[in-house]
């Protein structure tokens, strides 16, 4: 298990150039898979365009206390990207003045940001229908200082969206790291102490599952029916949904893949599961991402790949949700993983 | 026979062993690029039915189905589909379910146990016919 960002090692892979490059070439460049463009083309859902703005995902920073075998964001400690307060200003002006019902904030581990709790109390005075945090629930039993965080997060309404890939402890473990598993579920018991995740309860916890391996994930209902009896005989912990999310081939998760000889089979498997229907539905056609410097993407995956949205606005303090709609997304074979079976999004399933 | 022995040898990491057998003998073994399996040959399962469109196609029909959640999940008949496969000694079988698995969270162990189910009956289905044996060498020798 890495203890280090692809970023602090010096990877290749950290160079998101590079990426793209592996992306390209090799068998979508020799024709032996179509590029995600082609495909899309076939029932001209090319070029995909921007819908209506529903969704803001704000990333505050790549700080992490994990570093996740297949982390798409290649977060961990050693990342010092931070989303400052002046950003966090500037975006705070745009959830007011936007037409957004979700405001979603990931990392990262957007706890670690110094000023994620002046954030979260700011943007929860704006009254948006949806507020997420995505917490990887470790976080909470870090340090000491965390251990209110399921109050705080209760005080401000927070929707709390937390991975756990396995209800077992080895397959946890062995992607999110040694003793994961145990504070995660510690942190689950405490979410479900002050409310989170019970049956009628208002205070929603919804889990994200992502498969351990080069596979793609099962039928959402089935595995969240699976998580939830085992969560609840094994731990008595209750939570409302399941997220099943498709790992992505960039970043960590493609330096496993390429490390693994798994990348072109993976890349097969993505392209045979390909579901039309899911296109239509993809979350970068309502969702803004935006960094911790406050560029503008059409995903936080395009993000990771330094992709920028193809508008005239790219940062955050020029913001114009009209300018914004209708552009064209920018797409590579990356997309394949939102387009696979019942399709891919941060809110799970799309069809 | 001989041949497929070898090609069993080229499937393997074995092939470092294959100059052992001679001069002509080795220069046939690295010539040979065909095999009985090709793990690629899965993918092209669907182009049976290009020869028999009708029968072709009612089997993939047929088979949707049997997967589908019925009175067993479908995660119990992932496990059946494991187990028999092994029984069968499918190795396109083996593939298919063992990412069928690792896809709807069935564990390393639960795949293991399903295998063993298998191999007890596989092993319980030869040792029963011990009893027409005993049945065989009573009348004979009784």
């Amino acid at each position: 298990m890495a203890t280090k960002s692809l970023k602090k090692r010096d990877s290749d892979l950290a160079n998101s150039n590079r990426q793209l490059e592996i992306l390209s070439n090799g068998i979508f460049q020799n024709g032996d898979l179509p590029t995600f463009k082609a495909k899309i083309s076939e029932t001209s859902q090319f070029p995909l365009k921007a819908k209506k703005l529903e969704m803001l995902q704000i990333n505050v920073g790549y700080m992490c206390n994990q570093v996740c075998d297949h982390c798409h964001v290649d977060a961990g400690p050693d990342r010092k990207e931070i989303m400052t307060r002046d950003t966090m200003r500037q975006c705070l002006e745009v959830i007011k003045n936007s037409g957004a019902h979700t405001l979603d904030l990931t990392g990262g581990a957007p706890e670690m940001n110094p000023d994620f709790r002046w954030f979260v109390e700011e943007a929860a005075k704006v009254g948006i229908k949806d507020f997420i945090v995505r917490s990887n629930l470790t976080i909470i039993r870090a340090n000491k200082k965390h251990y209110d965080l399921p109050e705080f997060f209760k005080k401000h309404n927070v929707h709390v969206v937390s991975s756990m890939p396995h209800w077992t402890r080895g397959k946890t473990d062995k992607q999110r790291g040694d003793g994961v598993f145990d504070k995660s579920i510690k942190a689950l018991q405490e979410l479900n102490a002050v409310g989170y995740g019970m049956p009628d309860s208002g205070l929603k916890l919804d889990l994200v599952y992502n498969p351990s391996g080069a596979f793609l994930p099962g039928d959402q209902m089935s595995m969240e029916k699976d998580f939830k009896k085992a969560l609840l005989d094994d731990f008595g912990i209750q939570f409302h949904n399941l997220f099943a999310i498709t790992n992505l081939p960039i970043s960590r998760f493609l330096d496993y893949l390429i490390a693994s000889e798994n990348y072109e089979d993976y890349m097969y498997q993505l392209v045979e599961a390909y579901n039309p229907t899911a296109v239509a539905n993809v979350m970068c056609t309502n969702t803004l991402s935006i960094s911790w410097e406050g560029y503008l993407y059409d995903c936080d995956f395009n993000q990771m790949l330094e992709l920028p949205v193809n508008s005239k606005v790219k940062h955050i303090s020029e913001f114009n949700e009209d300018l914004l709609k209708g552009r064209n997304i920018v797409i590579s074979q990356h997309c394949y993983g939102c387009t696979a079976g019942a399709g891919s999004s941060c809110q799970g399933v799309v069809t | 026979m001989l041949n497929f022995l070898l090609s069993l040898i080229i499937n393997t990491d074995l092939i470092p062993l294959a100059p052992l057998y001679g001069g002509e003998l080795t220069l046939k073994i690295l010539k040979m690029s065909k095999t009985y399996y090709d793990p690629a040959d899965l993918k092209k399962f669907g182009k049976i039915t290009e020869w028999s469109e009708e029968l072709g196609n009612t089997f993939f029909e047929y088979y949707g189905k049997v997967f589908e959640e019925g009175a067993l999940t479908a995660r119990e008949k992932s496990l059946i589909a494991l187990a028999v496969s092994h029984t069968e000694q499918c190795p396109y079988c083996i593939d298919a379910y063992s990412q069928d698995g690792l896809q709807r969270g069935i564990t390393k162990e639960e795949m293991m146990e399903a295998i063993h189910v298998g191999a007890a009956i596989k092993g319980g289905a030869t040792l029963v016919h011990g009893v027409q044996m005993m049945n065989k060498i009573n009348k004979l020798d009784g």
